[in-house]
């Protein structure tokens, strides 16, 4: 057996990549090192920051579920489909990945506030959006959808076409195909791109803080801790914030690799 | 019962132009064509995964050009078998019951009929990436048959196997057959349609250039294309005899041949340059010597075919040059010699 060895300028590359990697890991470890356990658990204790983690998981989730029924199917459509200006659809869901946050949370503001025909018939039934759980959903939605639907999409596609032909042929209807054949089988894309635009929803400063400063998601409360009362006050919350949404997120990734195994 | 008028195809790179054929109920009908002439867009037609673009299907009788794919029940085994990989064997053959409706004890019951008849009851649990090529399958037979089609297609249903699988496949597929199921089968190996079909239908560049019962597609090709794809213009059925030296016997003839295939009906095929003409009785290694008078002899695109009756008729394949030194003429006697080793059995 040869052992590989790497040529020099591998090596140059890879000292490279170990400043960005550092330049990652650094403030994030700097960070941890510089706050207590005291300090963290009496942050934990605080029902305000209690309160706000709670309602940024909550939303995001909810915000992910909800557009998943929604966008999930649609997934499907563009990764079977053939249309005119599929191109610029395409475009369209990836439009919220370029533009500024804040920006997008001016634009969405101007959909759901009052006197607007979506925010006079949120109030009609009691839903409401600016400085409300529904705006907090709409606004993490907005910027991190394109995360699911393209790896829906990117599932869907990967899915051999045949096997739906199979089902049809076998006289299933194309209901039953999508629910039983196409999403099975994409399921492992479809969960990551869920798990990836929970994560972004959770993380999401700009949009949420232009359509409802109130209630106070995390990042809302770590930046108003932060121009209030100075760094040590906002460390904290956010070396808290940071490791519930690790916690989660290392959960969900061997949830979702398991399946891989188990299908295997 | 299934009847194709003039159907039109075009699909990316592949074409299927004015096809035309009639499958009678009970048939075994083989649509025998080179790769990439439209055979599998065909069957994608008459199942409705794909719309023609013109012509029309009817089946007993009734158009269903336009019906929905779920409403036909065409059965079709694709040449991949298309098992759903995230299923189990089971699920995957009770996936068309379920799929009409058919409630969990119907299902059951069903499921384990099939899967006794197909020998596939051992692997009932496992996952089809765990499957043999020949038990993969012997899957996709049992999930089409299990929803009761009324006509099986099936797309080059032999090539993924291995040889030993491909006779056992075929045995089974003369069963089902035999056992009242109409069949359509697509492939480009002429030995299974020697082996299987009650009919055949070549095809040639996306369209049906002769369908006929397999003597007459094979005795008498309708076109250069067709003898030429054929490639053979001798087979006939009979019985191997199988021992020190086997026998073949057919139409009151007994040949050697060279085979290790184990006895019982079949056919053999010999191609017209491997026969021999000589005007005496030769001694040569060929075991097989026949006497016979030319019945017939024409020019093709190779040289000079000489047909010989020697009880049976058979074609030899000769150069202008040797059929003229020889003075070959119709009624002239001559003889034929067959080397063994040229002689092919394919089991029936």
């Amino acid at each position: 057996m040869t052992r590989k060895r790497f040529e020099p300028v591998h090596l140059i590359f890879m000292g490279l990549g170990g400043l960005v990697l550092l330049f990652i890991v650094a403030p994030l470890l700097g960070m941890l090192l510089s706050t207590t356990g005291g300090q963290l658990a009496e942050t934990a204790r605080d029902p305000e920051v209690a309160g706000s983690v709670r309602l940024t998981l909550l939303a995001s989730m909810g915000a992910t579920l909800i557009f998943a029924v929604v966008s999930v199917p649609f997934a499907y459509i563009l990764a079977r489909k053939r249309f005119p200006l599929k191109q610029l659809v395409n475009g369209i869901i990836d439009l919220p990945i370029v533009i500024p946050h804040s920006a997008a949370g001016i634009a969405l503001l101007g959909i759901i506030s009052r006197g607007t025909l979506i925010g006079d018939l949120g109030e009609r039934v009691g839903v409401r959006f600016v400085g409300g759980y529904a705006g907090i959903m709409a606004a993490m939605a907005f910027v991190s959808v394109p995360f699911l639907i393209n790896a829906a999409r990117d599932g869907f596609a990967a899915v051999p076409e045949q096997l739906e032909k199979a089902a049809l042929n076998l006289g299933a209807s194309p209901l039953r195909v999508f629910l039983t054949i196409s999403v099975p089988m994409a399921w492992r894309s479809i969960l990551s791109g869920s798990i990836l635009m929970w994560a972004r929803g959770m993380s999401e400063f700009g949009a949420v803080l232009v359509v409802a400063y109130h209630p106070m998601i995390t990042p809302v409360l770590i930046y108003e801790r932060f121009g209030a009362f100075g760094l040590k006050y906002a460390r904290p919350v956010a070396v808290l914030f940071i490791g519930v949404c690790l916690a989660f997120f290392v959960v969900l990734r061997v949830v979702a690799g398991g399946r891989r195994h188990a299908e295997g | 019962m299934l009847k194709v008028e003039g159907l039109s195809k075009k699909l990316g790179d592949f074409a299927v132009r004015d096809v035309s054929f009639d499958v009678g109920r009970g048939d075994y009908f083989v649509l025998l064509g080179a790769s990439g002439v439209g055979k599998t867009i065909l069957l994608e037609t008459i199942t409705g995964i794909t719309f023609p673009d013109a012509g029309r299907i009817l089946f007993d009788g009734r158009e269903i050009t336009q019906e929905p794919i779920q409403n036909r029940n065409i059965g079709l085994v694709f040449q991949d078998q298309a098992l759903f990989p995230h299923m189990t064997v089971r699920k995957n053959i009770a996936y068309g019951l379920r799929s009409r409706g058919a409630g969990r004890g119907r299902t059951y019951k069903q499921t384990e009929e099939i899967a006794r008849d197909l020998e596939i009851t051992s692997f009932l649990e496992r996952r089809p990436g765990t499957l043999s090529g020949g038990e993969a399958q012997r899957v996709a037979l049992a999930r089409a048959l299990v929803t009761e089609p009324k006509c099986l297609l099936l797309d080059e249903p032999l090539s993924s196997l291995d040889v030993s699988a491909r006779s056992g496949m075929r045995a089974l597929l003369r069963r089902l057959n035999r056992s009242g199921l109409t069949m359509v089968h697509v492939t480009h190996d002429y030995e299974e349609a020697i082996a299987l079909a009650t009919r055949i239908g070549v095809m040639e560049r996306g369209t049906v250039v002769q369908t006929g019962p397999p003597d007459e597609i094979f005795r008498r090709p309708a076109s250069e294309f067709v003898a030429r794809f054929i490639g053979i213009r001798n087979f006939f059925p009979g019985v191997l005899i199988a021992g020190g030296d086997a026998e073949f016997r057919f139409s009151g003839l007994v040949l050697s041949i060279l085979t290790d295939a184990k006895e019982g009906e079949g056919y053999i095929i010999i191609r017209s340059e491997d026969v021999i003409i000589s005007l005496e009785p030769s001694r040569t290694s060929a075991r097989n010597v026949f006497a016979g008078v030319i019945t017939d002899i024409f020019p093709v695109r190779l040289g000079i075919e000489v047909i010989v009756d020697i009880g049976v008729e058979i074609a030899a394949l000769v150069t202008k040059e040797s059929a003229e030194g020889l003075g070959l003429e119709c009624g002239k006697r001559v003889w034929t010699s067959i080397k063994a080793s040229a002689v092919r059995f394919v089991e029936a």
